[in-house]
């Protein structure tokens, strides 16, 4: 039985060119980047060059891009460094976020921070004039993602930059599912942060990247060593750093291609399911939603059976995202979208395309699918 | 080329490459996700932890990992300061911790608490009284490195452990990061509750690391999110790095420490005898790889480049501090005068150095110190 992974959005393979990459780091460049002689230079270099790539490909400077130990310590740092260069006041972000942004905004509000999380509605979408209505004059941060983790949908992310434009509050963008997908320009979003994640985008685990804008008030979490330009302390990952710098330039050079085969893939498999009977609507909408990421309600059926048969079938697919995977506990996505009652809650299912993905998978995990969601009626 | 800068960082072992590879590929998955890759990733990454744990020999759940060494150190202080401020906000250390204790140390004394920087004997041993003596009512951790990175001193940590059991307020954090597999550490005797390990130092990866968490001992997260380590540590985790670490903790406890310290005397009689070093590392109380040492009148970074022409790599000092043009904290702490800290060198081995390198290194010693004086003597 051929196993078919459509599960990208929890995590990806790294690509092969990525995965040379860091295995010439690993195996002849592993000086340490902060020692002074050769070895130590040559690393110096392999993080520079990387780092040059991942700001070309969001037009930032050199200078304002950090590498983190991963996506979620990407967040961490924007939401965290914000808020403690501040010291108080109130915080916006949206029901809908990752736990990086929802957990570390939690964490912040046991420390006397004010927490707005703003509704979504039924697409899953943020409203901007309700940001514009949360806004007050203690308004210290925004964090809105890019591109919902679980079903996709893209937020208003540049009218939310421009409101921001006339207020003080920092604008962080979780871009962790956004980026090598959609273009991202960091100076035309409107930013002071945004967050990437290297094994998202076919790069490896343990590697993240965060976009500060120049001058943007800032304090780390991590302290020690004067890596990163003090911003974030910590031997620097060499070959993790050439690694996502090798997958973020593939990623960047072959987005458009990949994102217009996504969009195939996810009307080919709506297509297979509605011609082999089986009865589904989408969660969002699919014209404004990233194109690899595909979250559908299946009426009557049971998520953890529904998954359980997947996995039978070798088709590797999810609840939600992964990281609240562990136990199905209801999505606070979809609760956020339909309510606590909602039927949908019990139903959906998360299927995101990738790098290997052939159009031949996509039918026939499709099939399948139509298959099990009409067994399991 | 020979590299004697092994306590900045190693080269990783080809088996341990090996180890990464075939789990970056074979174990890509998400250890999260309920599918079938997703728990093959998860049982992988769990068989890591059990390794790591069985080395140490404590149960599996007490193994955190953790994306490095600057990361354990900041979580075990952090985490422990944030978590048990209400019972008191004092923290004692050393004067000659790692700049990942140190930091954290001072950014915790920004926030409210106190610590106390507890200053070495001049020969960079901590006195277990001395640590003593710094507690008060109020000391909730008391943070000691085992293995100096820049001297290699081996301080005291079992007989302080043992002090602070009649102090139950108070936990005890190690950074282990210099000592682990070099000098032996038996966590079950040491009253330790944090140690903090990073996989760059043990011919693994960078980016990799762990920290010891004794059972019951609480510790507010530094990243917060999906809850990943028991909800100590949040981000996906790294498979693949995570058993490359495994994979490296015991190839480094199989290591023979004694065959590295043979070369280590070897080099140490060599700048003794006819060259006229004088040495900063406590040499009957230092780990086995480690050697800091001065020779008078010469800088360490004109040492280090002239060495580096004949292919030789050291260190003037911890690679997280090169940069820097200030005296090292550690030889500052000891007392050194800041001449003879301006000239140190460190010259840190591995398993993977060799009783010749040891000799060519003394060979181009007696070749570049002449050469260098003559330099000296032409421009006064």
């Amino acid at each position: 039985m051929e196993r078919i992974y459509l599960d990208h959005a929890a995590t990806s393979p790294v690509h092969p060119k990525a995965g040379e990459a860091m295995l010439a780091v690993l195996t002849e460049t592993y000086g340490n980047p902060s020692s002074i002689h050769s070895f130590g230079r040559d690393s110096r270099r392999i993080v520079d060059e990387a780092r040059t790539i991942i700001a070309k490909t969001i037009n930032a400077g050199f200078n304002d891009v950090i590498f983190t130990g991963s996506g979620t310590e990407a967040d961490n740092m924007a939401i965290f460094g914000a808020a403690r260069s501040k010291k108080s006041g109130h915080i916006i972000t949206s029901a809908v976020e990752h736990h990086a942004v929802l957990h570390a905004c939690e964490a912040l509000q046991k420390d006397g921070f004010d927490v707005t999380y703003l509704p979504v509605n039924e697409e899953g979408l943020v409203s901007v004039s309700d940001v514009q209505e949360a806004l007050r004059n203690d308004t210290i941060l925004v964090s809105i993602m890019y591109g919902n983790n679980e079903t996709g949908a893209i937020q208003p992310i540049n009218d939310i930059g421009r409101l921001l434009a006339d207020h003080p509050a920092l604008f962080h963008v979780d871009a962790v599912q956004a980026y090598g997908i959609l273009p991202i320009d960091v100076k035309e979003l409107n930013v002071d942060f945004l967050a990437v994640s290297g094994h998202k985008i076919n790069g490896p685990k343990g590697i993240g990247v965060l976009f500060v804008k120049p001058g943007t008030p800032f304090a780390p979490i991590l302290y020690g060593g004067e890596q990163e330009r003090k911003r974030r302390a910590g031997t620097e990952n060499t070959a993790a750093i050439a690694g996502v710098a090798a997958a973020a330039e593939i990623a960047e050079n072959t987005r458009e291609e990949r994102a217009a085969r996504y969009t195939e893939m996810k009307q080919l498999f709506m297509d297979t399911l509605a011609q082999n009977g089986a009865s589904f609507s989408s969660n969002g909408k699919v014209e404004q939603s990233l194109p690899h990421v595909l979250n559908l309600f299946f009426p009557g059926t049971d998520v953890e059976a529904f998954l359980v048969n997947l996995d039978m079938a070798g088709i590797a697919a999810s609840s939600g995202s992964a990281c609240t995977a562990g136990s199905i506990e209801p999505s606070h996505v979809l609760t956020a979208m339909f309510g606590a009652d909602s039927e949908k809650l019990r139903s959906s299912i998360r299927f995101s395309f990738g790098l290997n993905n052939t159009k031949e998978q996509i039918e026939q995990a499709a099939l399948k699918t139509a298959e099990i969601a009409k067994r399991l009626l | 080329m020979i590299y004697f800068d092994n306590s900045a960082t190693t080269m990783p072992d080809q088996s341990v490459l090996e180890t990464f590879i075939k789990a970056s590929t074979r174990f890509f998955a998400n250890p999260s996700s309920l599918h079938y890759p997703g728990m093959e990733a998860e049982r992988f990454l769990e068989k890591a932890r059990g390794q790591i744990a069985a080395l140490c020999r404590v149960p599996a759940r007490e193994i955190i990992f953790t994306s490095g060494g600057t990361e354990s150190n900041n979580l075990a202080i952090k985490g422990t300061a944030h978590f048990y401020k209400s019972r008191g906000r004092h923290i004692v250390t050393t004067a000659m911790e790692h700049p990942s204790v140190f930091e954290a140390c001072r950014d915790l004394e920004k926030e409210g608490f106190d610590v106390t920087y507890v200053k070495p004997r001049a020969n960079g041993v901590i006195e277990t009284a001395d640590i003593q003596q710094a507690i008060t009512n109020e000391t909730i951790l008391v943070s000691v490195m085992h293995v100096n990175n820049e001297i290699g001193t081996v301080q005291p940590i079992e007989e302080i452990g043992r002090m602070l059991k009649t102090y139950p307020q108070t936990l005890f954090h190690v950074d282990a990061v210099q000592g682990f597999g070099k000098v032996p550490l038996d966590l079950n005797k040491s009253g330790i509750h944090l140690m903090s390990v990073s996989g760059h130092k043990l011919h693994g990866l960078k980016g990799t690391g762990f920290l010891y968490k004794q059972s019951g001992v609480q510790l507010a997260p530094l990243l917060s999110g999906g809850g990943q380590e028991s909800g100590f540590r949040s981000g996906t985790e790294q498979t693949a790095g995570a058993a490359a670490l495994a994979k490296a903790a015991r190839l480094i406890l199989e290591t023979d420490i004694d065959s590295i310290q043979h070369i280590t005397r070897r080099i140490y009689n060599g700048l003794t005898s006819r060259l006229n070093f004088v040495v900063h590392t406590p040499i009957n109380q230092a780990a086995p790889h480690i050697l800091n040492v001065s020779l008078p009148g010469a800088k360490g970074e004109v040492l280090v480049h002239a060495l580096e022409k004949e292919g030789i790599i050291v260190s003037t000092t911890s690679a997280c501090s090169s940069k820097q043009t200030k005296p090292s904290r550690t030889l500052q702490s000891m007392n050194v005068n800041s001449d003879l800290a301006a000239s140190a060198i460190r010259i840190s081995l591995s398993s993977h150095n060799t009783m010749q390198e040891a000799e060519q290194f003394i060979e181009a010693l007696d070749r570049i110190i002449p050469a260098l004086a003559k330099k000296r003597n032409e421009r006064t």
